[in-house]
């Protein structure tokens, strides 16, 4: 019966987006019904040659195969996204790299929200499901929630990734940063989040356990927030329902202020929020000791939900924003560091004890790393809200030198640490195939951090020591153009940077690949019933 | 309304007092009384399931067979 209800919605799917094709206004909006329409009729295909099929036993355990997969995308999407950066840092240091013969498909305009959207949404984002996937099963003692739409949430998700990067490359955007995905798309998205926020809830309810671990906190409002955040930026009204354009139900100043309401939060609860729960949960457990003070968790928790809502000004300091929106972002931002600092300081000190494995031990060292960048992102984050800091900042390298601290830092680093703490479990394997090679990912993709993060500190004062310059006159010293000129050794080196971090990651791959083909398999278990203790 | 000027209401307005007076109780909270054990039993909860869902134990059984 079910089979049924879903092959007649697929081959209605399959037909609707036929039509869609035929009629499109536009070429993207044209290549995504094809998309769509095949999809659908592969799934139709795919459900019709199982219907009556046996259905297999319910399984009692955690529902871990669509964590495996998620792994696997993580990884896969890392390496597209760092490799998207790297050619994109090239591409500024050398300009010929805008090939003639892709002009309009693979010059920096179009490739620059393809790595940012890579990296944060395809990379970061199925880090985010995967690893909250296993959290929330390992810390309520329960199984998913919701039968097969996990894996709903998993190919719903990777879906929305394919689309949006096809309509970069076409040209369907709406222009708002991080949240570049036209109409359809955007709706698609919400449906799956709306699933994603089901199954997660779905498996709290259901916990064995009597209290929410914190991590599960700071999940789920990563998953809420963004839910609100994404609905509301994403307001628009389609010109016609065959083509991707749309037009913003703000506009002016209220729209900007309401993209970088969203933007600043994008950063607070995807690439912070999300990878705290993250943190809360590896870094205890890699650790073999529970974190340092769970009530700072705690209050970590609150002031971030209640501080970084009120931030997002600071985006807009010295534009048509009223004066008291800026300054209040200001304050906010300001305030932010202590909650952050105590998030930092109660992730290092859980290793308070064990010390001597940040010598023994390359995933704690990457962990601590990690949490050592979230710090300094988080240090310097509200230095450059101050409105006298920003106007020297603002426009420069300087904020894309802080962006990637935190995200080839922070995000990064964390994620890489997972992925090696989660692999060996996940495929019931006794150890990584290498530990040695977990020392070359951390040095390279250290080193290239610092690569990054140092040259654009350096290009970035500069440029903006350079715009602001007189004369005795009082007349402008420096042309654009002699900014660019000046930079461009810099950007050497920040390119060099990024072909280290991707060369590590490239490793972590390759390791990750033998540890599941190769590493001896774990010993099978002492009796499942024994008691814990 | 323009959405600047309803932020505006709502930041020098009876809303600043609510949600102040909200954070301070949710900073407040965790140093309640009786808060420590409560704290430590779930800093631990990560170190208890690794493998599998706990069993069915009869409601509210289950983290004490755990442990
Ligand atoms: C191999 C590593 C990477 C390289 C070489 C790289 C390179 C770049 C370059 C060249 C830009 C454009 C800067 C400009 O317009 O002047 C950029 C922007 C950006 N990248 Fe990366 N990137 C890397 C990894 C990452 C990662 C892992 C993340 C996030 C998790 C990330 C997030 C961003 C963001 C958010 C922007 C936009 C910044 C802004 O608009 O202020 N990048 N990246
Ligand atoms: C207390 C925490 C933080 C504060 C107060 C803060 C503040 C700021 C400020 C003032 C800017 C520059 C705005 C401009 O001049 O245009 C900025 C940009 C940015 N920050 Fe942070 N930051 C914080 C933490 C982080 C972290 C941890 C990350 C990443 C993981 C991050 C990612 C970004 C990104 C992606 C941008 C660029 C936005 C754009 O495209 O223009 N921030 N942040």
């Amino acid at each position: 019966m079910w089979d049924t209800v879903k092959l007649i919605a697929l081959a209605g799917i399959v037909l609707l987006a036929a039509i869609a094709a035929n009629y499109a206004r536009d070429v993207p909006y044209m290549v995504h019904a094809i998309i769509i329409m095949l999809v659908a009729g592969g799934m139709f295909l795919y459900t019709i040659r199982r219907v009556g099929d046996p259905k297999p036993e319910p399984d009692l355990g955690y529902m871990d195969d669509v964590i495996r997969a998620g792994v696997i995308a993580t990884a896969f999407w890392g390496v597209v996204g760092f490799l998207a950066g790297v050619f994109i840092a090239f591409q500024l240091a050398f300009p010929v790299l805008n090939f003639e013969w892709a002009q309009g498909y693979m010059n920096f305009g179009r490739l620059r929200p393809l790595h940012t959207s890579a990296v944060i949404f395809a990379f970061g984002g199925n880090a985010l499901i995967c690893s909250s996937f296993y959290i929330v099963q390992r810390t309520s003692a329960a199984r998913l929630w919701g039968g097969n739409l996990p894996w709903f949430v998993f190919w719903g998700y990777n879906l929305f990734i394919v689309l949006a990067a096809t309509g970069y490359l076409l040209g369907s955007t709406q222009g708002k940063e991080y949240a570049e995905p036209e109409w359809y798309v955007d709706l698609w998205l919400t449906i799956v989040w709306v699933a994603y926020l089901l199954v997660f809830l779905g498996t709290i309810m259901r916990r064995k356990e009597k209290h929410i671990y914190v991590a599960n906190w700071f999940l789920l409002s990563f998953i809420v927030t963004v839910a609100m955040l994404h609905i509301v930026n994403n307001l628009s009204i389609p010109v016609s329902i065959f083509g991707s354009k749309s037009v913003q139900v703000f506009s002016g100043v209220q729209d900007a202020m309401t993209q970088w309401w969203y933007g600043h939060n994008a950063v607070g609860f995807f690439l912070t929020a999300g990878f705290l729960g993250m943190m809360y949960y590896f870094v205890p457990k890699q650790a073999e000791r529970p974190v340092f003070s769970y009530k700072l968790s705690i209050i970590h928790f609150w002031a971030l939900i209640f501080l970084y809502i009120w931030a997002g000004p600071h985006h807009l300091h010295y534009t048509a924003l009223p004066d008291w929106a800026s300054t209040l972002g200001m304050v906010f931002s300001v305030v932010l560091w202590m909650p952050s600092w105590g998030g930092m300081i109660n992730g290092l000190m859980t290793l308070s004890g064990a010390w001597d494995k940040l010598r023994t031990d390359p995933i704690i060292r990457m962990m601590v790393v990690s949490i050592g960048f979230y710090g300094m992102s988080t240090f310097e984050g509200p230095m450059m809200s101050i409105k006298a800091v920003n106007s020297l900042s603002h426009y420069t390298d300087w904020t894309i030198g802080h962006v990637h601290s935190g995200a080839l830092g922070w995000n990064g680093m964390i994620t890489f640490g997972a992925l090696y703490f989660l692999v060996p479990r996940l495929w019931n394997r006794e150890r990584l195939y290498s530990l040695a090679m977990v020392n070359w990912h951390f040095w390279l993709a250290t080193i290239g951090i610092v690569l990054y993060a140092a040259s654009m500190w350096v290009t970035g004062i500069m440029e903006g020591l350079m715009w602001r310059e007189v004369d005795a006159q009082g007349f402008l010293v420096n042309s654009f153009a002699d900014t660019v000129a000046a930079k461009f050794p810099m950007y050497v080196v920040r390119a060099l940077g990024g072909v280290l971090y991707l060369a590590g990651a490239i490793i972590m791959c390759y390791n990750l690949w033998m540890t599941i083909r190769k590493a001896p398999a774990k010993e099978a278990e002492a009796p499942a019933m024994a008691p814990a203790e | 309304m323009q959405e600047s000027t309803l932020l505006r209401e709502m930041a020098d307005n009876w809303m600043l007092l609510v949600m102040f007076t909200l954070f301070i109780g949710a900073v407040l909270w965790p140093f309640r009384p009786g808060s420590r054990k409560d704290h430590e039993e779930s800093a631990n909860i990560p170190f208890l399931y690794e493998d599998k869902p706990a069993p069915d134990y009869p409601e509210g059984k289950g983290e004490e067979a755990a442990r």
